[in-house]
């Protein structure tokens, strides 16, 4: 009987072919032919070495310069400490309330009032003030060189093309790596955390403010003119204050980096910060006070967090210009008075000044204790469900079920049979979907397969860069192509190669789940108003937090390990997922839901056949948002003992070599940036193809 | 009807705006007077420049109203935006009072935009972060007048638009036809002389629209500006305009009054826009008076602007004919026949 095969376009289905043999043959020539394993070392280049003698010579010839730009930042740094310090902590409070109150009313206040006691009850109060300190000198600094730099690049083309790629890098290089050269240059102390913190925290607001400047419309911009602005009348009367919406969004962000990031930076040490705390004692396992330490993180994240987004909240920015001078100076004074009457009574009461150390509460130990009975007494249920994940589903990735598979995981060994059977399952799969659904399936299946059962880091690299480079090609075109067959060879020739499989597989892992537990949860996020009310203050508190804190309570019950950051990567990057399927499947116009349901759509019909398809490109770009998460989680989880480049950056930290540092922290970024370019391309094109663009 | 003072307030020579690679290729200099203008529209097509705006040439006269209509992206903000300098005309002169406004510098631009040109645009242009009366205020603002001047101006005009009461709402809480009234506020504010309006109605339902138009119309007969008017709706165009220049693909294809344009069309695109509108609206006596007939026997006169519409029911009582007179002088007569022969060759019967 002869098969009727489906008419499709199949040009571009031939180079898959073309590469899947290829693979097959280096997987069958891998133990005769030890290059293509792994590059002989011969030919890596010792790209670290040389940064490393370039950097030695930048060092002592340009130090003074860093020194003395560190000695500069150093006053201001040292006097909001000391200020803070000073400051006796109900004036402090009184302060931030008011604040808080200004920014988004009384029920911030009031959380804010609170959530700052609870730092002087549990005596934490001196670390986050220091904390707080180097934040508040960082974010002028940051803000003010994105102000300047989005104008740069607005005005010229030619300076936006060199700022752009900057940014991309700033972004997706890991944190850790470029704290190494700051740290040479600037030597070390609480400075350093300042330009670290300066430094990561200026892209967002450099993009926020350029798309700002970019949204003016045109007409807007004319009547300016027309009104016979001059150009700085221009720039400062209507393009500052029209992209202002932009700007605070883009403030709002750079607080939230710059807080990250100084609390990064603890990792060099050098300043009594609250980071510190956390850190030190996650080393010495006292999980009671990291966790302890670790929510004074995470409401300073959420007060920063809120209060800057008060700001941003125009509609309020607006109610408030309707009150006379007095009325809106009101906050002020009565802050003002509030931190003068609790100065003077600081004097009589010391009290006020310092917490007295008696009255201080701190139950870390009652949580050390609870924590042990709770790992005692369900040991077995833990150790079930890291086993149960690690064979079945991380251990396929990682290195296959050609070497996973045996007595002691599985519970029998691989035989031929079943490879066998395995292969002619993976076939007949391939081929019932090239004839049902289209090639493109067929494919993923026969790759999907051949990954799962030799495993990612098992894979020759000669495949490996075939098949990205090939999806790069089909999705983006040459440039996306050429971007990521270099971004790989540079990976391959730097001999950071089988570290960056050892990323890519855990990052895969990763966002695997991301998908398909972010995906489930957004789909019922858009259809249950409950549950997108549920979800959006945990989604909200879970992107502000500093990358750290998400690691504690994994790290309590799950001890150091690739579970451990196998969780805290979800935890963190499953946020994006959610919040783009939710607003992807939200936002379907309106006329074709209808439409599709004056045809008679089930709900269910509704959902896979009409909303998904046109909420792809959406969803999609939540995925994209979900890789990039997932690999700036995966670099801080090298402190929980992650394997791969996050883990050369973090040794790189510890041994002071810039070399090794930014060629990992650079395989990291271009990880990421070709995932993005990919996934970005593929979005375009298929907006494009719906007519949503 | 030409206006009644012949002093010419803006005159646009020559003017061309090209999109494109290296538009500057093809003109000498500043000088838009090329010998064969069909020719080198050809030439930008075919080295796939964009001519927005093709040797556009017209005068617009004190107090006049001037509408430029055409299809969208036959131009017409192209040409307005030369004229007020908005974008760089690629050659050609804007005269502005005599004075070429291609050729003073920027300074002088900004003075001359502070003082003598108001713009309104199709989507308000307003500053969302100013309430009315700032927005009102601004282009005093910009010029250094002092709060209390400026604000004091701002109410007058305020007042002028009926917007009373508004003052402190922002731009986003106030309607489209409000929008606009600000809009026109915050153009009259520093009494231009030459005023700017493109497609001011034109994102307007069509009943505010027309409220506009009224409230336009009831505004020039006030103050007397010298106006450039955009708009793509014929109809919009034959209530408001003394003069009207029709665009095509960047080129003027006609300039002439509502009643030249329905009369004698140069084209059929011409002849497309005005074909349904209503002949006996616009024709006026003075237009299709037989001055040869001597006026043996009739008395009644009419107004030389008065419309067919308005002296077809005069024929009731006056079978013989009326006399045509204007400002006092009789300029000659129209029977029934003349009538009838003027729509028969626009070739309408409405
Ligand atoms: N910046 C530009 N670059 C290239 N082409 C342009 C540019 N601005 C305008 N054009 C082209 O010039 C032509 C005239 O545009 P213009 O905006 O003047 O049309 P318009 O008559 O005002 O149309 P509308 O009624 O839609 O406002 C159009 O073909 C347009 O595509
Ligand atoms: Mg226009």
């Amino acid at each position: 009987m002869l098969i009727q095969l489906p008419r499709r376009n199949t040009s571009d289905m031939w180079p898959w072919l073309g590469v899947i043999l290829v693979s097959a043959v280096c997987l069958l020539l891998r133990d005769k032919v030890a290059w293509l394993n792994q590059l002989p070392s011969d030919l890596v280049i010792p790209v670290a070495d040389w940064i490393n003698i370039y950097m030695d010579w930048f060092i002592d010839t340009f130090k003074w310069i860093f020194r003395s730009i560190n000695w500069l930042l150093s006053w201001p740094m040292n006097g909001a400490q000391a200020l803070l310090q000073w400051l006796p902590w109900p004036a402090t409070i009184a302060a931030f309330c008011v604040v808080a109150y200004i920014s988004s009313g009384w029920r911030l206040s009031i959380f804010t009032g609170l959530a700052l006691l609870y730092m002087v009850i549990t005596g934490y109060w001196s670390p986050s003030m220091n904390t707080l300190g180097i934040v508040f000198v960082s974010i002028p600094l940051a803000v003010g060189a994105g102000f300047v730099l989005a104008v740069v690049s607005y005005k010229s083309e030619r300076a936006n093309r060199i700022v752009q790629p900057i940014l991309d890098l700033m972004q997706t290089v890991p944190t850790f790596a470029y704290l190494i050269p700051i740290l040479l240059l600037f030597g070390f102390g609480p400075v350093v955390g300042v330009v670290a913190s300066s430094i990561y925290a200026c892209p967002p607001m450099v993009r926020n403010m350029i798309l700002g400047l970019q949204k003016v419309p045109a007409d807007v911009l004319e009547s300016g003119v027309m009104s016979g602005s001059t150009k700085r009348q221009l720039f400062w009367w209507v393009q500052v204050p029209s992209a202002m919406p932009n700007i605070m969004v883009g403030v709002n962000q750079t607080t939230m980096c710059a807080l990250s990031m100084v609390i990064i930076a603890a990792i060099i040490g050098g300043s009594a910060d609250i980071g510190w705390e956390v850190l030190s004692t996650m080393r010495k396992a006292q999980f009671g006070q990291s966790l302890l330490a670790g929510i004074v993180i995470a409401l300073i994240a959420m007060i920063l967090d809120r209060i800057s987004r008060g700001f941003t909240d125009r509609t309020r920015a607006i109610e408030r210009r309707h009150l006379s001078r007095i009325e809106r100076s009101k906050p002020l004074i009565t802050a003002l008075g509030l931190m003068l009457a609790f100065i003077l009574l600081s004097i009589f009461v010391p009290a006020l000044r310092i917490y007295p150390e008696t009255l201080i509460f701190y139950p870390a130990d009652v949580i050390n204790e609870g924590l042990r009975y709770v790992t005692a007494n369900y040991a077995f249920f833990m150790n079930t469900l890291k086993n149960t994940v690690l064979f079945y589903y991380l251990l396929p990735i990682k290195i296959g079920f050609a070497n996973v598979i045996s007595p002691f995981s599985w519970g029998f060994s691989l035989t031929s049979a079943m490879v066998w059977g395995y292969a002619v399952v993976i076939f007949v799969c391939a081929c019932w979907l090239y004839l049902k659904r289209s090639w493109q399936s067929s494919i993923a299946v026969v790759v999907t397969g051949g990954l799962l059962y030799f495993g990612l880091t098992a894979i020759p690299w000669l495949p490996f860069i075939l098949i990205v480079t090939l999806l790069a090609w089909q999705t983006g075109g040459l440039r996306v192509a050429t971007l990521a067959f270099t971004g790989l060879l540079f990976m391959l020739f730097t001999g950071i190669w089988s570290q960056a499989m050892l990323s890519v597989y855990l990052c895969l892992a990763a966002v695997m789940v991301c998908l398909l537990v972010g995906g489930s949860l957004g789909i019922w996020a858009s259809r249950s108003q409950w549950a997108s009310n549920f979800l959006r203050p945990i989604n909200d508190t879970l992107q502000s937090m500093p990358l750290f804190v998400i690691l504690i309570p994994f790290l309590m019950f799950f001890q150091i390990g690739e579970f451990t950051s196998f969780l805290a990567i979800i935890a963190y990057a499953i946020v994006p997922m959610i919040r783009y399927t939710e607003h992807g499947l939200r936002h379907v116009p309106e006329e074709t839901v209808e439409a599709a349901r004056s045809m008679g759509c089930s709900p269910r019909q509704m959902l896979w056949e009409v909303k998904m398809p046109l909420a792809l490109p959406e969803i999609m770009l939540g995925l994209n948002q979900t890789v990039l998460f997932a690999l700036a989680m995966l670099v801080i989880t090298a402190l929980v003992g992650s394997k791969g480049l996050g883990q050369s950056v973090y040794i790189a930290l510890s041994s002071a070599d810039t070399g090794l540092g930014l060629v990992a922290g650079l395989g990291m970024a271009l990880i990421a940036i070709i995932a993005d370019r990919i996934i970005q391309s593929w979005c375009a094109k298929r907006k494009d193809a719906l007519g949503l663009a | 009807m030409e206006p009644a003072n012949n002093n010419i307030k803006i005159s646009c020579r020559n003017v061309w705006k090209v999109y494109g690679e290296n538009p500057g290729q093809f003109f000498t200099g500043q000088n838009g007077d090329v010998r064969d203008s069909e020719d080198l529209r050809q030439k930008l097509k075919d080295s796939g420049h964009i001519g927005a705006a093709c040797n556009v040439s017209f005068d617009v006269h004190q107090g006049e109203i001037f509408i430029i209509m055409g299809l969208s992206g036959s131009g017409k903000s192209t040409m307005v935006r030369c004229l007020s300098r908005l974008i760089e005309p690629t050659a050609g002169e804007v005269l502005l009072d005599g004075v070429d406004l291609l050729k003073i510098s920027d300074a002088d631009l900004i003075e001359f935009r502070r003082h003598k040109m108001g713009m309104v645009f199709q989507n308000f242009g307003l500053l969302p972060h100013l309430t009315v009366l700032e927005n009102i205020c601004f282009p005093l603002k910009v010029q250094g007048i002092d709060l209390l001047k400026r604000e004091a101006r701002a109410r007058e005009v305020i007042n002028l638009v009926g917007l009373e009461g508004r003052e402190d709402s922002f731009p986003r809480q106030l309607s489209g036809g409000q929008q606009q009234r600000v809009g026109i506020a915050r153009s009259l504010a520093v009494e231009p002389e030459v005023w700017f309006l493109d497609e001011p109605f034109s994102a307007l339902d069509p009943l505010i629209r027309r409220q506009m138009q009224d409230e336009f119309l009831r505004l020039q007969k006030m103050l007397h500006k010298t106006i450039v008017f955009i708009t793509h709706d014929f109809l919009e165009a034959l209530r408001l305009a003394d003069r009207i220049a029709i665009m095509k693909d960047g080129v003027v294809v006609q300039i002439g009054t509502p009643a030249q344009l329905v009369l004698s069309p140069t084209d059929a695109y011409v002849a497309e826009f005005t074909k349904d509108v209503p002949r006996v609206r616009i024709i006026t006596a003075g237009e299709i008076i037989d001055s040869n007939k001597n006026s043996d026997g009739i008395s009644f006169r009419v107004e030389a602007a008065a419309t067919l519409e308005k002296i077809m029911p005069l024929f009731n009582d006056h079978p013989e004919g009326l006399i045509v007179e204007r400002d006092g002088v009789d300029i000659g007569v129209v029977t029934p026949q003349v009538v009838v022969n003027a729509l028969a060759t626009a070739g309408d019967a409405s």
